[in-house]
């Protein structure tokens, strides 16, 4: 991809113009009237990122590790490249602080799983809030139920926003763990992060962030913010699917015990004891997503060439266009999202179902996403079944979010009493 | 693609906004919670059964025009029907809103309660839909089977 070209065209807020931008991806030439407005679901992916991966099971494609032949090394080789770019990417301090998963999901079941049993006992408390996606909830019932922790739930003050004072007020020497969103999938509220470590270590409990709608949208950088462990998964971030990362503080994991058991993760096995592997191979038992990784190394690049800064202007720029046009429709309210907003625009339409929105849109060919976005907590908090969602990506423009308007307007006209 | 209209029929859109037989019944015979945990629709069905046949027929909770539509009209259908009726009326619009083919020729006043389930057959056009239109069909079925305090799920 020539960066230089697409930022010198018309360059829009994030200095580079999502129409030119749009070329980059197969997808829109091939559906040429798509207003794709469900990154938040799935991304996405660039030209680069699709002939990488081909080219990699064309041209250098063995299982990693253990081969001693020239092709096994090569592979091993563009593997861990793979794991430097998303340690880059992070700005963690090593390469063996990131593990490779298969997801937001499972990184967070990784840690519920091993880090958890290991480090906490009957009564300790993991503090999560009313933001958060299933998938950092549930993992801490499992673990709730195994073994006896105490699962407490910050909420939001009336602007949508974490209640800080209340979180604040939440945390207490029994908190071992604080697992919370950066960027509120069902709503786009963005989380004060680095608040919410000071707060938490303060207290000396670690904190997990789940970084899946924060990662492809603003820059992460997991020294600065000082969490134990960060979180994302690669398909959001314009990668391919079935690839995630956990970033895990080194001494942390170096004390975690294997959560899978198998090849990969062990130094010697016999009958009696086995021995395993220092992280991050210790949490990757088994044949990794070799062409995953090398999938999301390439999505990597393709980000930091346009720029992360630039992708964070332009993600914001087109949600405050969005909310000021979303927000002029009668009848349709923006679901609030605190003091700051970032790619998500989530909407409810007075006395309609967001499936029947969202067929009204699929009609004009707006693709969003409806229902309770796997926050079922969080829409009864705000009293909904569910919303109307739309979620942005570099490929939108203002003129996506006025297809959107002009299909939700068409959506009020077929239903409203 | 097909028009929209042919999905969100004037009758749908009537019944969605102002559905009929939509209240609780104090003391049913049967009742039944049909939920579809994709898209978080509940509907409960709340039948009297006089002998063999529907006295009153209800429903309550919340979904899509859809399925709101759907409840509707099956209550309309329903009252006074015996069960093997009722049943056979699922049956022939189960086979309908999938596409398939009905597996008998219905008698002539059933036929004509058929037809005024027909709108909701647009939904074969759109797969996902199509549970929309049979949840509450199901939670019947699952009141007729059950007696009371089922919970069906469909997704």
């Amino acid at each position: 991809m020539t960066t230089a070209s697409l930022r010198s065209v018309f360059p829009g807020p994030g200095g580079f113009d999502p129409r030119v931008l749009r070329r980059e991806f197969p997808i829109f030439a091939n559906n040429p009237k798509l207003v794709f407005l469900d990154s938040g679901a799935s991304a996405q992916k660039p030209r680069a990122v699709i002939d990488r991966i081909a080219e990699y099971y064309r041209t250098d494609y063995a299982n990693v590790h253990r081969g001693i032949y020239r092709l096994s090394a090569r592979s091993t080789e563009l593997y861990e490249e793979a794991r430097e770019k998303v340690r880059r990417f992070l700005n963690a301090a090593d390469p063996r602080e990131i593990v490779f998963v298969r997801n937001t999901t499972e990184a967070i079941n990784l840690v519920a799983q091993s880090w958890g049993p290991a480090f906490l006992k009957e009564g300790d408390e993991v503090l999560i809030s009313v933001l958060e996606h299933h998938s950092n909830i549930v993992p801490w019932q499992l673990l709730r139920d195994r073994i006896g922790v105490r699962l407490v739930v910050a909420p939001i003050d009336a602007t949508g926003g974490l209640d800080l004072a209340a979180f604040e007020a939440q945390l207490s020497p029994r908190t071992r763990l604080v697992a919370i969103t950066h960027v509120a999938n069902a709503t786009g509220a963005v989380v004060p992060v680095e608040t919410i470590v000071r707060l938490a270590h303060a207290k000396g409990a670690q904190v997990l962030i789940d970084g899946s709608q924060a990662a492809p949208r603003l820059p992460v950088d997991v020294r600065a913010l000082g969490c134990d462990f960060y979180a994302f998964t690669g398909h959001k971030a314009y990668g391919p699917t079935g690839i995630g990362v956990l970033y895990g503080r080194y001494e942390l994991l170096t004390e975690m015990p294997p959560w899978q058991g198998g090849g990969e993760m062990i130094l010697h096995v016999s009958f009696d004891k086995t021995e395993y592997q220092d992280p991050p191979h210790r949490f990757e038992a088994g044949t990794p997503n070799i062409a995953g990784a090398i999938g999301l190394g390439a999505a990597i690049d393709f980000i930091e060439e346009l720029g992360r800064e630039g992708i964070l202007e332009h993600e914001e720029a087109l949600t405050d266009y969005g909310v000021d046009r979303l927000s002029r429709i009668p009848g349709v309210k923006l679901l609030d999202a605190g003091q700051r907003r970032l790619g998500i625009l989530s909407l409810d339409m007075e006395g309609v179902h967001p499936h029947d929105v969202a067929q009204v849109l699929d009609q004009h060919h707006v693709a969003v996403r409806a229902g309770d976005h796997c926050a079922q907590p969080l829409m009864e908090w705000f009293g909904l079944s569910g919303t109307t969602r739309a979620s942005l990506g570099v490929y939108n423009d203002e003129r996506d979010i006025d297809r959107l308007v002009a299909a939700v307007g068409a959506a009020r006209e077929m239903f409203a009493r | 693609m097909m028009d929209l209209r042919e999905l969100y029929q004037d009758i749908i859109l009537d019944h969605g906004r102002h559905p009929r037989n939509f209240r609780t019944i104090e003391h049913p015979t049967h009742f039944a919670q049909g939920h579809n945990p994709l898209c978080g629709d509940r509907v409960t069905v709340y039948l009297t059964l006089d002998g063999d046949r529907i006295a009153d027929v209800s429903f309550q909770g919340r979904g899509c025009a859809i399925s709101t539509a759907a409840a509707s009209l099956m209550t309309e259908v329903l009252k006074g029907k015996t069960v093997a009726e009722a049943r056979t009326l699922f049956g022939q619009f189960h086979a309908r809103v999938t596409g398939g083919e009905p597996a008998e020729e219905l008698s002539e006043p059933l036929a004509e309660e058929m037809d005024r389930l027909q709108p909701l057959t647009g939904v074969k056009a759109y797969p996902a839909r199509v549970k929309c239109a049979t949840l509450s069909w199901h939670a019947l079925e699952a009141a007729l089977k059950g007696g009371a305090g089922m919970t069906v799920k469909t997704e």
